[in-house]
């Protein structure tokens, strides 16, 4: 077992290495040409094309054989593929265009219409004397390991050419992905760069048929894109990342199919397409699972500290004197003593507040200046409320407290600005305490 | 000749049942503008059959169904988890969900396929053809299986489409109202797919995944054509799809001998005569289909066509200096029109109302044609001042939307417009306006 392993991954066999190379560059091409499929929002169109390739492919066969040739050519299959997929998409835009059929209805009817055509030809292709047709089902599900060298090297080409043609006019296409009608407007043929992109996809989906199947293919144009969005918001790197993506995943899937011959290639290329997606779906820095979590649990922890400095500080202002005591805090606050004796740990081991004689606290010159901030921004914002948008004094507490944990200093400054308040760097007084002086801090809970 | 027997007539039936079973639930699927979801449970389903008989070791309808429910919610799940973690439209959640469960699902099979007689073709194409064999014994006749199974999953659809049937069209036009009145529209979208999941997984052995994508959306897509309401559309759908299914069967057996072939797949024949008869109501339905909305433009252009000679003819009698009645030559009419059909019927209008009649070198008006030609020029005279007056516009601005408002002008309108501007005897181009005739 590891020593096929091993001989899978340092690429021994002929055999592994040209399906490996063949499929690889499949996912290349895929994976950069479907960021701008994704990106157009358009991505089960590629689905209702790969089903309706069927037909094509069975009606090439057909033609083939009755001009006398095997039947086995794949260009003439891949190019009969070709033909219906393109009639398939130009009747998805056509009952777009003249009827009141939805998008998600036209892309359903063409896949089962053109499908089910597929099978009944298929059902007749297969009465044919003396012809082995069972091949033609490979189209279906793929078959990874009866790839050639030259199929490979045809793959190769339109590969190259795919991506060739995507860096020529990446301009161009990004332009029709985030504003057609900027790009109308400035002059670029839309619709011709339009048909020249899905004209990409028919090609990569046909070329993708016979590695992956015309069920699975869609896997390659979709899956691979939406795992590159969840690291980059940028385009380029985007259809970089999308097109390794894409790379990784196929090679990955066909080194495994060698080792499992039994099981599908084209379900083991998309099922570890999937794990490149998976992963990314939890660690992905822009959307991703994980940092997700840990950004909203960082933003939680922030506020709670926040929460426990401005409410010292209260308190201290309330008792006049230079400390305070956890006690204090747990009676004003309603705190559950163990969150706010866990809150001032964590407080003193970031060194902004310590202990000092008889259970009482006191904040260090850092814990000082944070807590001061804090508050600041705290009565800042209510009295920017109170001034600025007529809320009343009672209400602006909880308003404000939402606010606070996200001010950057340049909103300060301009509050202050906005406050005229010249008080340098003590925080300005409660605006609560205009109202009801006995209740300091005022806080409505 | 085709030969029919007992078994055509079942097919026919088992057809005609999981068809008119997939539709019902289809329909609802097209309003939420969901119809991928069908595609997307198909694949993903494949996957919660053979969990489930995995685990259950058998296949037993009860236990696929369980594997379907499970399926449906999953799929439904991962997709909007998938939607909003990678912040991607419906329909890349969608691939990128059903094809890793539809990849995991064969992989499943193929592993378990030694001691398992499931087979990925079988899901696909299913296997109408031999639904005879395998029969079980019921109300004292054999009874294909399929049948039992498609015609129970058909009953269970009508019984849930029925008593849900406000909250479900409630849901599907307005589901803002629907959350609002209390009833979750995200808990009904949750139903509807378990429902189809299971539709699907009864349907599967019999006509395959093909099949009952294309009746969960063509049937429906129809009647979208035809219906405007939603009970109607239902029905409507419910018989396309039965029609499917029956020409679909004739088509199997009938159609192959003409090219000498024996017979093809009949589930294969079912989708492509759903969607032959989509394209015959795509192109003839009267409410929406490209041949009327054709026709209504070809009407309207000769309508306007008709009407622009008629004002043509009465401004070159009102020229000074001419006595005798002027000839509109066919070649005129003939740059006037958008295409030859506007043009073959814009002469046919004319000449059956007897407002023109063929003379050497053209058409010239008669007397009815002189009166509403006049009638026009008069309405359209009125209008260009009443522009200009009322409208402040420009007197070189007021023919095109003058041209456009006299051909709508009835009687009540002309007089109405004559009071307002106080039936000048001139337009603001200085042309008489034409009196107003007693009728």
């Amino acid at each position: 077992m590891l020593e096929e392993l091993w001989r899978v991954f340092t690429f021994q066999d002929y055999n592994t290495r040209v399906v490996m190379a063949g499929t690889g560059l499949l996912g290349l091409a895929a994976g950069v040409i479907g960021v701008f499929l994704v990106l157009r929002k358009r991505a089960l169109l590629s689905d209702a094309v790969s089903h309706a390739t069927l037909p094509g492919v069975i009606l090439a066969f057909w033609a083939s054989i009755a001009l006398g040739m095997t039947g086995r050519s794949l260009p003439v299959l891949l190019s009969g593929a070709a033909l219906t997929g393109l009639l398939g998409m130009v009747t998805v835009v056509a009952l777009r265009r003249w009827s009141p059929i939805k998008d998600d209805a036209a892309l359903a009817i063409v896949l089962s219409v053109f499908f089910g055509a597929g099978i009944a030809l298929f059902g007749m292709v297969q009465q044919i004397e003396g012809v082995h047709a069972a091949g033609l089902t490979d189209f279906i599900y793929g078959k990874t390991a009866s790839m050639l060298i030259s199929d490979t090297v045809i793959i190769g080409i339109a590969a190259l050419g795919v991506c060739g043609i995507a860096i020529a006019l990446f301009k161009e296409f990004r332009l029709l992905c985030f504003d057609e009608a900027f790009a109308a407007v400035q002059g670029w043929p839309t619709l011709r760069l339009d048909l020249l992109l899905m004209g990409l996809i028919v090609l990569v989906t046909v070329i993708g048929l016979q590695a992956v199947g015309l069920i699975l293919i869609v896997a390659l144009l979709i899956i691979p894109p939406v795992t590159a969005r969840l690291w980059t918001h940028r385009l380029a790197p985007m259809a970089a990342l999308s097109g390794m993506f894409g790379m990784l995943g196929a090679g990955t899937g066909s080194a495994v199919s060698a080792l499992f011959e039994r099981l599908p290639s084209g379900a083991l290329i998309v099922l570890s397409a999937s794990a490149f997606f998976f992963v990314s779906l939890m660690l992905g820095t822009e959307g991703g699972l994980l940092p997700r979590l840990w950004r909203r649990a960082r933003l939680r922890r922030r506020i709670r500290r926040q929460h426990l400095l401005r409410r010292a500080w209260e308190l201290r202002e309330q008792t006049g004197k230079r400390t305070f005591s956890a006690r204090g805090l747990v009676a004003r606050h309603a705190w559950h003593p163990v969150v706010a004796a866990l809150e001032l740990r964590s407080a003193r081991r970031a060194g902004l507040v310590q202990r000092i004689d008889g259970g009482r606290w006191e904040f260090t010159p850092a814990g000082e200046s944070e807590a001061s901030r804090a508050v600041r921004n705290h009565r800042l914002w209510e009295l920017y409320l109170i001034t600025h948008a007529d809320v009343a004094p009672s209400h602006v507490d909880s308003d404000a407290d939402r606010i606070e944990h996200v001010l950057d200093p340049d909103m300060v400054a301009e509050l202050e600005e906005l406050l005229a308040r010249e008080q340098e760097d003590t925080p300005p007084p409660s605006p609560h305490r205009l109202e009801t002086p006995t209740n300091g801090g005022g806080n409505g809970r | 000749m085709i030969s029919w027997s007992v078994i055509d007539t079942w097919i026919i039936i088992v057809g005609v049942l999981s068809a008119v079973g997939c539709a019902l639930p289809g329909a609802y699927l097209l309003l939420r503008r969901q119809s991928m979801m069908g595609d997307a449970i198909s694949h993903s389903v494949l996957p919660g059959i053979a969990g489930a008989y995995l685990i259950m070791g058998n296949r037993e309808p009860l236990t696929l169904f369980l594997g379907a429910i499970v399926i449906g919610i999953v799929t439904t799940v991962l997709i909007r988890l998938v939607k909003h973690g990678g912040k991607i439209e419906d329909g890349a959640a969608m691939g990128v969900v059903f094809t890793a469960l539809f990849a995991l699902g064969l992989v499943m099979i193929r592993r378990a396929a030694d001691h398992v007689d499931l087979d990925p073709d079988c899901v696909l194409y299913g296997a109408i053809e031999l639904t005879f064999l395998d029969t079980v014994p019921f109300l004292g006749m054999d009874v294909p299986r399929a049948a039992l199974l498609t015609g129970g999953m058909l009953l269970a659809n009508v019984l849930f489409l029925g008593l849900l049937y406000k909250e479900l069209k409630l849901s599907s036009f307005d589901p803002g109202l629907s959350d609002a009145l209390g009833y979750s529209s995200r808990f009904l979208h949750h139903l509807l797919m378990v429902a189809i999941a299971a539709t699907m997984v009864a349907s599967f052995e019999a006509v395959g995944s093909i099949l009952v994508i294309a009746m969960l959306i063509v049937p429906p897509a129809c009647a979208y054509l035809l219906c405007n309401r939603l009970l109607p559309m239902l029905l409507v759908s419910a018989g396309f799809a039965a029609a499917s299914a029956v020409l679909g069967h004739l088509s199997a057996i009938a159609l192959p001998p003409v090219l000498g072939y024996e017979d093809t797949s009949t589930a294969g024949m079912m989708a492509l005569a759903a969607g032959v008869l989509f394209g015959g109501v795509f192109f003839l339905s009267p409410k929406s289909g490209v041949l009327a909305q054709s026709w209504r433009r070809v009407r309207l252009g000769a309508q306007l066509l008709s009407e622009e000679v008629l004002g043509v003819l009465y401004r070159r009698q009102e020229a000074p200096g001419v006595s005798a009645r002027p000839v509109l030559a066919p070649e005129e009419l003939r740059r006037g029109a958008q295409g030859r059909t506007v043009e073959w019927l814009a002469g046919r209008r004319l000449v059956r109302q007897g407002y023109v009649r063929p003379v050497p070198g053209g058409f010239e008006l008669t007397e009815p044609g002189l009166h509403e030609a006049r009638r026009l020029i008069r309405a359209h005279r009125l209008w260009e001042t009443w522009l200009v007056e009322e409208m402040n516009l420009r007197p070189d601005h007021v023919h095109g939307p003058a041209s456009r408002l006299e051909s709508v002008t009835g009687e009540a309108m002309e007089e109405e417009l004559a009071r307002e501007t106080g039936a000048p005897a001139m337009d603001p181009h200085a042309r008489r306006i034409p009196p107003a005739e007693k009728h």
